[in-house]
């Protein structure tokens, strides 16, 4: 365990000099503060029209399946790829440190990195609730709908490190990723509005966009979309760490 | 403190190194010299856990590199030939990094320690991405030596430096050998007679051949080559050199020169400057030459071949 904690300190102390990560920030924060804006000012004017609503996080968190597709795969880019690149993965297998705590220290140091970045936009269900919304704003759907960007942000960034570990070209790795996202985002639910039975079943269980809009962000957390999540993580954590095992046998 | 007992390993259809056997003593340096691809970069791999043999077993300080690798690593110090920096991290906060990894105690103040023991003391603040070459080499060296290993495994630690630090780091390096197992990797045969008590030399994946530096040096200087510039043509001067007593063969250059061997212990130098001489030549220059690295592999690999029966390749 105290490998992967150095490993994830030294991962999160690298991001606040690294030009991507601020990027990143850059663009999270500046997009959510621009959704926030528009929605207040559409609630305020036109508030006789959507009288007995107010407003929520909803879009807020909304915003974030987006966002995450794009922003998640420069997180983890180079992670594993640039210690490839760079030798330094040689220093790393060499020492006494386990494969796996490798990969999840890589994988924590960017969830914390994240986890910065979303801490930071909290400040926009405070502002509803202290300052713009009397009695305040419905808590649960914001904790509910903050679980569930938390949960998207571990499954892509966990998918993202096993990727990252699988190249040693970080563009590669890149566009590989974002590639997975789309398709887990996007495209794999639509099999399931065509098909039918079972089959469409399947395919809506592993559409990432129903567990987080029509579960979480809607304010409900059930044991399914839990084990979903979860399942993510380990797949990622667990190609990451075979990844490595395999590269030290080639 | 290192046994190697026929350690093989395949990379797909090529065999990197075939049935090594070797082993190295505590406070012994032994140097593995051979030329790009011999694998003795893949050697040192194995023996420091980073990847596993494709057959045979090796030992490390009483640990199997297989199946208890995460314990020989414990006590190998590893500088691998592309030295491993973080370029964003200072000095310090590297080695604290690989301290608080290897479970150092006060990893703050070992590091400190072990950049005074490569004089980088002054600079442990400064950024690794701003050091020279031999400042680089000389972190790596400080992150193998840190938590104090009974085997340290250098692979080519004086590739790229300039003279004055490779005499400084071959100091260094004699220094740590002293109560410490090294296995260094050269392909500069003066370095491995400077530094080692033991050289290997590995071609293609096989010891061709283990002994002191004084030894080998004996062994290999069984003839002496000579190249003689004259001014102008050269013609003829093969015929001439060729008929003096002692000399074995004689060949020209492409460069107008031409070169001779003649075997120890009968120096034909004198005669054969008379006889150009005679010839009606005028001499402008005899000077010994050095065997090179790939003339040894050559007379050795010869040798090998003789002894098993086998025509030289």
């Amino acid at each position: 365990m105290r490998n992967i904690w150095i490993i994830a300190k030294r991962e999160y102390n690298h991001y606040f000099i690294s030009p991507i990560a601020y990027v990143v920030a850059f663009m999270i924060l500046l997009t959510i503060g621009i959704i926030f804006t528009i929605n207040i000012l559409y609630f305020i004017q036109n508030s006789f029209q959507s009288f007995g609503q107010v407003p929520d996080v909803s879009p807020i968190t909304g915003a974030f399946g987006f966002l995450l597709v794009l922003s998640v795969p420069a997180i983890t880019m180079r992670l594993l790829a640039d210690e490839a690149r760079m030798g330094t993965l040689e220093l790393l297998l060499t020492a006494p440190v386990r494969d796996y705590e490798l990969v999840v220290g890589k994988w924590l140091g960017g969830f914390l990195f994240m986890l910065t970045i979303l801490a930071v936009t909290l400040v926009y269900p405070l502002i509803l609730n202290f300052g713009l919304v009397s009695p305040g704003i419905d808590q649960q759907l914001v904790m509910s709908s903050y679980l569930g960007v938390i949960l998207v942000t571990a499954s892509f960034l966990a998918l993202g490190v096993g990727f990252s570990a699988v190249f040693t070209n970080q563009v590669a790795a890149f566009f590989v990723t974002l590639s997975a996202f789309v398709f887990l985002w996007w495209l794999i639910g639509f099999p399931g509005q065509v098909l039918q039975g079972s089959a469409s079943e399947v395919f809506r269980y592993l559409d990432m966009k129903t567990h987080f809009y029509d579960a979480l962000s809607a304010g409900s957390i059930k044991l399914s979309d839990l084990v979903y999540f979860f399942s993510l993580i380990a797949l990622g954590l667990f190609t990451g760490t075979t990844a490595v095992e395999v590269r030290r046998w080639h | 403190m290192i046994q190697v007992n026929g350690l093989t390993k395949d990379y797909g259809a090529r065999r990197a190194i075939d049935n090594l056997t070797f082993d190295a003593e505590q406070g012994e340096i032994v140097g593995f010299l051979g030329p790009n691809g011999a694998g003795k970069t893949t050697t040192m791999r194995i023996l420091t856990g980073y990847m596993p043999p494709t057959d045979g077993t090796a030992t490390v300080a009483g640990y199997d590199v297989v199946e208890e690798s995460l314990e020989v690593r414990k006590r190998v110090g590893y500088l691998p030939e592309t030295v491993p920096l973080y370029n964003d991290m200072t000095a310090l906060e590297y080695l604290k990094f690989m301290a608080d990894l290897r479970r150092i105690p006060d990893a703050e103040e070992r590091a400190y320690e072990t950049l005074e023991g490569v004089n980088l003391k002054e600079r442990a603040n400064s950024y690794i991405g701003t050091f020279s070459k031999g400042m680089r080499q000389r972190v790596g060296l400080a992150q193998a030596l840190i938590h104090r290993p009974e085997v340290l495994i250098l692979d080519e630690p004086t590739i790229g430096l300039d003279p004055a630090q490779v005499v400084e780091m071959r100091n260094v390096i004699r220094e740590i050998g002293k109560d410490r197992t090294v296995l260094l990797s050269t392909h500069i045969l003066s370095e491995a007679q400077q530094i080692c008590d033991r050289v290997l030399i590995i071609n293609k994946g096989k010891i061709v051949t283990e002994d002191t530096p004084e030894n080998l040096q004996s062994r290999l200087v069984g003839s002496q080559r000579v190249v003689i510039h004259v001014r102008g043509d050269s013609d003829g001067l093969n015929g001439k050199i060729s008929k003096v007593k002692g000399v074995r063969t004689v060949e020209s250059k492409s460069d107008g020169s031409v070169e001779f061997e003649f075997g120890a212990g009968e120096d034909a130098r004198p005669q054969v400057a008379k006889a150009v001489i005679q010839a009606g030549y005028e001499l402008l220059e005899m000077r010994p030459v050095g065997l090179s690295l790939e003339e040894i592999f050559l007379e050795l690999t010869r040798d090998n071949a003789n002894a098993t029966g086998k025509k030289p390749s």
